[in-house]
Order: structure tokens, then sequence, then C-alpha cells
């Protein structure tokens, strides 16, 4: 799909926008419908399949006046049907280019756009070459912005999408934002843009308040799903209450998810909406909820799959407080179809025996708001043979972790988040924690895995013991932390992992790292695609290698490291089959930034100083983003964002 | 996170060199101990990297830093924005839940002995906040420190035994004698000075105990150990 690097002159992009290369990357999420695959053919209300209709419509050239379409009109009409059946985004992208008659068909078929950087086409051309799109999926800001990295203000706004989609696609169905700032107004339009509009899902956004959700919930009245996931969330002066707006009548709703609103709601309406909704599957709500309401809204959803429990706990001083065995009984009654658990948000874990009877059927649990000793974890975790995807905090340490992979053989995705994210905390998981997963689940896909103490051994086993990695995210919190037996840096470790996970497309790295460690992630990573780095390597080779090695690299973010102009000179032949390239608090200058721009045309490249009344000092760069983009400098830029 | 202010609290060496007259900015002639590894320098100077080896060491150069001219954060490990990487969203909970943890912690303290860290405040806390037995303890050379429990025991001898056992894996790498009795047991009090253990009876020692140091004797004799 890209273009393969040469040495005299930049590539020319080709048809094919960009931004719209890439299949399903994994989202930081607890799952959300971020993939590119749409609802297969695209079938649903409305009479969306289209069947092939061989007979041209007008005259055709000669023949029987029209009766029969032109040769070339059957094969577009052979071919669009054909298409129907591609859905992902990186077969479609092969599709379109392989002659002009293709990309209009193609163009024409497409139901979902996935756009994984807003700024790297204009919503104008997207509009103007695909006719039929049911969804769009847009990511914006770079994913450091998640980390306070990234300035308020600096851009990524939906406006300019929504004001495009809505005269374009009245039969939008689905819309699918993450790091985008939304506003209220802005949500406001979707129903009225959009009458047949199904699916709403957010994933840290920001800019809007229960106002806008109120309206969503009024306005369209075909809703599916609103999934709001992990958004930055602000305290309002007056909160709406936004669960009443929803219709009167039986709802279509099969998915609501706002755990992150957590904002006092009105739990009757809730209640009354949860009755009213046969179709809802997945419920998860915010920690104002409390074990006794969750009881009341389980009875009134029996066939509920995925289930955010809330603040599990009971009601401060109620009178009427359930019993354990109590609640056990609710969970037995979802037992039958109950896979995916998560909520826990403020944890009484005495409670938590009452969730043994779903265990065995969970395919999915996520712990990892609530604060357990391994003493509370193990005895739940015992039942949960079954457990593909497992989110925790380090509370539960080695010792709990030992319990994991003694009970989850089929494990396929681990994270561990740090309760303390500092970098003098305790630490509760280390290196012996790590070793256990790695024995005991040999089929883990993905890992993410904060921790104080690491070894290059236990880093090491895992690569052996779990060939099947994709992801291999480990922050060592420490900075330059070496290993903690042998003082050694890390390098060996993260090899391994490169060199013995063949399949590996996602690399975080940390820890204490010379070139070493690139230079093997340059030699055995070909199939990585995003690579993160911090606080790590000693000089520009380090990048050099990864941009030589790293041939199906789409996404680099690097930061406080010792790269300067070089090694971003080095990645010159690169860029433009990547999406983007994050930098910052490195050795960048304003003219290697620079000397990239102007040899680049089809590059943008941003930089952003963090003092900008810094007088000394002026040629330094504290933070650049560079990425393709067929649309240009954007306009909408702050003014502590120069644009090379 | 130590107060920034700690020019008091350096090691009996750093004190006596502190009053010493010579020509010279304070702190400009010392001399950063040497490392296995140097981590790479920041483009400023502004932004400290942790020196994660000789965590003393560390502790000892940001009290001279903060003679330093230059303008530097004052504090040991300097907090770097966004480090971990932990959403922000996720941290703020933790924040929240710790604040009213902490409040039921205080009262539960006394009735249950938890082996549970507690979670530690949003607000940054002085040594003391957590449930206030757990100190850290430090020596000279480990890449990291430990926690002990301040109740756990009931003399110097208990004390001591625990901490020999504890930090032996590192002091056997330098020397070919680990011998314990090279090494001296110091620790940090309220005031913040730096005080050989022994002197008071255990109790009184261990109410008023905020962090424990073992040093090597060369250096806890002052002149002459250079």
């Amino acid at each position: 799909m890209s273009t393969p690097p040469s040495s005299s002159s930049a590539p020319i992009p080709t048809l094919a926008s960009p931004g719209m290369r890439d299949a399903a990357d994994d989202s930081d999420s607890p799952p959300s419908h971020m993939s590119e695959d749409s609802d297969g053919s695209g079938a649903g209300p409305g009479g969306d399949t289209w069947t092939p209709d061989l007979r041209g419509t007008n005259g055709g050239n000669g023949g029987n006046g029209g009766r029969w379409a032109p040769p070339d009109q059957v094969l577009e009409n052979v071919l669009e049907s054909v298409l129907e059946f591609l859905t992902a985004a990186r077969d479609r992208n092969a599709a379109s280019l392989v002659c002009r008659s293709w990309y209009a068909a193609e163009a024409q078929t497409r139901r979902e756009l996935f756009i994984g950087n807003c700024y790297a086409v204009s919503p104008a051309r997207a509009v103007q070459r695909f006719a039929g799109l049911r969804a769009v999926v847009l990511k914006g800001k770079p994913r450091f912005a998640d980390f306070s990295l990234v300035p308020n203000g600096w851009g990524a706004r939906v406006s300019p999408w929504v004001d495009a989609l809505g005269p374009a696609y009245p039969r939008l169905q689905r819309i699918c934002l993450k790091r985008m700032t939304v506003s209220d107004d802005e949500l406001a339009l979707i129903p009225r843009s959009f009458p047949l509009f199904r699916e709403l899902s957010l994933v840290c956004c920001d800019g809007f308040t229960t106002r806008g959700l109120a309206v969503i919930a009024e306005g369209c009245r075909h809703l599916r799903v609103l999934d709001l996931t992990e958004d930055y969330f602000h305290e309002e002066t007056e909160v709406v209450d936004w669960i009443s707006k929803f219709p009167e009548c039986n709802t279509s709703l099969e998915s609501l998810v706002f755990d992150c609103v957590s904002v006092p709601f009105n739990f009757e309406a809730l209640e009354a909406l949860v009755a009213r909704s046969p179709a809802l599957r997945r419920l998860r709500v915010n920690d104002h909820v409390s074990i006794e309401q969750l009881r009341r809204l389980m009875a009134r959803a029996p066939h509920l799959t995925h289930l955010g429990t809330g603040s599990f706990r009971s009601e401060p001083g109620s009178s009427g407080a359930s019993s354990v065995s109590d609640l056990a009984t609710s969970f037995a009654a979802a037992a039958k179809s109950l896979v995916c658990l998560s909520g826990f948000l403020d944890v009484n874990a005495e409670y938590l025996p009452a969730i043994y009877p779903v265990c065995a059927n969970l395919t999915s649990l996520n712990f990892s708001f609530a604060s357990l000793t391994s003493e509370e974890l193990i005895p739940v975790i015992n039942h949960c043979v079954n457990l593909r995807v497992f989110w925790v905090l380090d509370t539960v340490g080695d010792e709990g972790l030992r319990a994991v992979a003694e009970t989850c053989s089929d494990l396929r995705e681990l994270r561990v988040f740090p309760l303390d994210a500092t970098e003098d905390s305790e630490g509760s998981v280390s290196d012996v924690g790590l070793q256990a997963i790695s024995e005991g689940c040999r089929k883990l896909e993905s890992i993410l895995y904060f921790c104080q103490r690491m070894t290059n051994v236990a880093v090491i086993a895992m690569s052996e013991n779990c060939p099947d990695l994709v992801v291999f995210r480990l922050c060592i919190m420490g900075r330059h932390r070496p290993d903690r037996v042998t003082g050694e840096p890390m390098d060996e470790g993260f090899g391994a992992i490169v060199k013995n996970c063949k399949k590996l497309t996602r690399l975080s790295v940390s820890g204490l790292l010379t070139d070493k460690a690139f230079a093997y992630i340059g030699k055995y990573g070909k199939l990585i695609k995003t690579l993160s780095v911090a606080f790590a390597g000693n000089s520009d080779m380090s990048l050099q290698h990864v941009f030589e090695g790293c041939t199906k690299l789409q996404k680099l973010e690097v930061r406080d490291s010792p790269f300067g102009d070089k090694g971003l000179l080095s990645g010159m032949n690169y860029f433009y089959n990547m999406r983007f390239f994050w930098m910052n608090s490195c050795r960048l200058t304003v003219k290697g930034c620079g000397d990239v721009a102007q040899q680049m045309p089809n590059l943008v490249v941003e930089v952003m100083k963090d003092h900008p009344d810094d007088e000394g000092e002026v040629d330094t760069v504290d933070k650049l983003y560079l990425y393709r983009s067929l649309a240009g400098p954007r306009t909408d830029a702050p003014e502590f964002v120069n644009i090379l | 996170m130590e107060a920034a202010v700690g020019y008091v609290s350096g090691d009996a060496d750093s004190l006596l060199m502190a009053t010493e007259l010579r020509l010279g900015l304070p702190g400009t002639d010392d001399q950063k101990p040497k490392t296995t590894f140097s981590p790479p320098a920041t483009p400023r100077g502004k932004k400290r990297t942790a020196d994660a080896f000789e965590d003393s060491a560390a502790a000892e150069e940001a009290h001279k830093e903060a003679d330093d001219v230059e303008a530097a954060p004052p504090v040991a490990k300097a907090q770097v924005v966004g480090w971990p990487p932990v959403r922000s969203y996720r941290k703020s909970c933790f924040q929240a839940a710790a604040a009213t943890k902490s409040k039921a912690n205080k009262k539960a303290e006394d009735a249950t002995s938890s082996n549970k860290t507690t979670p530690s405040a949003a607000a940054p806390a002085a040594t003391s906040a957590n449930g206030g037995s757990f100190v850290k303890v430090s020596m000279d050379g480990a890449p990291y420190l430990r926690k002990i429990d301040m109740r756990m025991y009931k003399g110097y001898r208990e004390l001591r035994e625990a901490l020999e056992a504890m930090f032996v894996c590192f002091s056997g790498a330098d020397t070919a004698a680990s011998n314990p009795s090279e090494y001296a047991i110091t620790y940090e009090d309220k005031d913040g000075d730096l005080m050989l253990v022994g002197d008071v009876p255990f109790d009184m020692f261990s109410g008023t105990c905020k962090k424990l140091r073992i040093i090597k004797r060369s250096e806890a004799t002052g002149l002459g150990s250079k």
C-alpha cells in the first residue's frame, strides 16, 4: 500500500487518501466500535441492499434502445455488487487503486469511512469522493494528548466534519469519534442532519455536557448505541436530566455506556428506560449507581451481555441494604448471557462473591478501577476459567497475577494499571508477575503492564512463552530504570520481544535503553505499526534504526529522548508512509524541522513551544507533530502552534 | 515527595562542606558519583532526569542543586508531565477514591493491621501521610529503596537484622567482605536531621523516624573520607 521509499525525490501520494489506509488499530479503551468492519453488506432498514440491475435506465450505445446496459456499465454494476462484500478498509483501498473504474465503483459502495487523522484530508474531499457513506470514524488529537502533552485548544474540533457530512449523507447511521472536541451544539446537529441515525460512539472526547446528551437522546429516535468511553467530562453548573429525554415508547437501544459521565442522574428514568428497551445488551453505568439500584436494573434487563456495575457499593445509610446473597441471586439470573463485566468504580470487596455465578462464563473482566488485594482477587479469579480479557490494578500484586496465570489459560489480553501512577511509587507488581503470566497464559496477544521493577529474564521469558503477542506495552515507571537484578539496560528483553513475537504490531518501550534496543527493533520489528518511546536511546542512531528497519511503521511517538535533527532527517524517506510522527522534549531545532517541511510538501509539520514567552533558546522545538496530509496546513491552528 | 527546601538534611559530609570557606559558588565543585550508565541529559537542564541508581546520591545532589544559580526545580526527582503515561481520567478516579479512603483508613488504622499499602492521597504527601508506620529505607549503592513497617519491630536488634536481610544482596557486590559493621544505619527525624540509630529508646525512635538510610561507615566519619 505504501509507496516505496525513493532516494531521489519525495514519493507522490496515491489517489487513496492517506488517512484511510489503516485497518483497525487496537483501541486504548475497552472494546468499542472503532474497528473498520461495518455491518457486513450494509443492509438495514430503508432498503439498503442493492441488487444488480443489468438493464440500463437510459439509452445505451445503440443496441436495443436502452433495454440492455452497455458493456462497461455492466462491468461496473457487477463490480459494485462484488465490492459490497469488501468491508475492510485496507481491502477497499487496494481495490480503489486498480484503475479508474474500480476507483469509482469502490467510491460508490464504500459504507464506512475510517479517517485516522482528521487533518489528513479535508471534509470536502471525503464528501466529494464517497457517495454512499453510512458510517464515519474519525480520530483527532495525537495520543499523547491523553497525558497532558498537547495544550488545550490544539484542535481536532468536529465542527467542519459535521458541517460537511450533514448535507452530504442524510442517511448516515453511525459516527465514531476518538480524541476530538465535540460541543453540545455540534451534537445537536446530529439528529437534525441524520434522521436515520443509529450509533454514536465518543472515545476520549471532550467539550460536551449533559445538555448535548439530552439532544441526542431526544432527537435520535432510532438510536441503538450511545457509547461514551473515557471522555473528559467536566463538572457542570447545571446537570440536565438527559436520561428522561429518550423516547417514551419502546426504544431500539442495544448499548448504553456512560460510566465516564460522572454526574448524578435520574435513576428512575434509567430504570424505566431499561424496562422499555428490549434489545438492550450492553449497559455500563456510572459510579452514582449503588448495588441496590444495580439489582433493579439487572432485573429489568435479563439479557445483558455486557454490564458495567457502577460503584458496586451499598447505598450509604440505606435501610434496605442488599446482602451479598441477594446480589448473587441477581447475578445468577444473568449468568446465561453475561460475558463482559466492568465497573466496580468504588468497590466494596465484601460484595465480590456475588459475581461468582457469572464468572465461569465471563470472557472479559475489568477490575481496573477497583483497588483489590490479592486476597480479594484470588477467590474471584479462580472461577474465571474462560477469561480472555482482564484489566486490573497492580494492587493485586505478583501473587494476584500468579493466580490469574494459574486459572486463565485462555487469556488473550491483560492490562495491569498502577494505583499510584507516580515515578517513585511502591509498585506492587514486578518481573515476578510478568513471568508468571507468561507461563500460564500462553495464548496472550496483548499486554499492557505498569511496574517499577523488571528484569530482562522475565521479558525474554514472555517473548518465548507467548509467541502470539501482537501488542506489547511495558511501562517501567521509574525513568531509565535498568534490569533490577543485573543492572543492565533492558535492551535484551525488548530485543527478544521483537525477535520472537513475529506478529507484533504495537510496541511501547521503557526502562534504561541504549541504541542497541532500537537496532533490534529495526532489525526484527518488520510488522510494527505503532511504536512509543520515552526516555530511551543514546543517539540519533536509534531513530535511524527504526526508520530504516520498521517498514510497516505508521505511528511513532517519542518523548524525552536524546534525538535531534539528524534523527529526524533520517526519517525523511519514510514520513509519507506513516500516519504521524510525534516528538516532544527531545533536541530538535526549528531549522531541522523546517528543513523537513521544505522538502516534503505533503507533510504538515507543526511545532509547539512549552513557554512561548521564553526569550532564550528560540531555536529549540519542544513539541513536533508531523503528519501526511492532502489538505495542506490547517487553518484552525491556535497561536501556540507554528506550522512550518 | 520531599519538601523542596532540604538544605539541612544532607549528611554530615555535606554539612561540613557547606560551611567550608572557598571561592566559587556553593555546590559547584561537587563531583557527581560515578554511575555505570549515564542517563541521557535533557536539553535545557530544566527537566532533570532521575538518577535511578544512586538514589541517596541523587538526594544529596538535589540539596546541593538547590544552591545552584541555574534555575532548576530543587526537588530530588522532578515530576515530569504525563509520566507515567496513565490517562488523567484514570488518575482522577483514584484521587477521589483515595481521599475518601484515607479518611476511612485513619479510623481503621488501629483496629486492623493490614498488609495493604494504603493508596497515596492526591495531595503531595509528606512521608508520614499514609497511616504513619511505613518508612522508606535507602541504602547507598542500591538501585531502589525498600519500605518497612516500624510496628513490626520491638527493638533495635530486630530492626537491624531485618535490614541486613533486606539489603544483603547489595552489599556483596562492591566489597569482598560484606561485613554488616561496615554500614551504619541512620535516620531522618521530624526536624529533618540525620541521626544515628540507637541513641534513644526504641519507642521514641520509631515515633520520630521518618526515613532510614544505610550508609557506609567511611562516609559517616566526616573529614578525610573522600
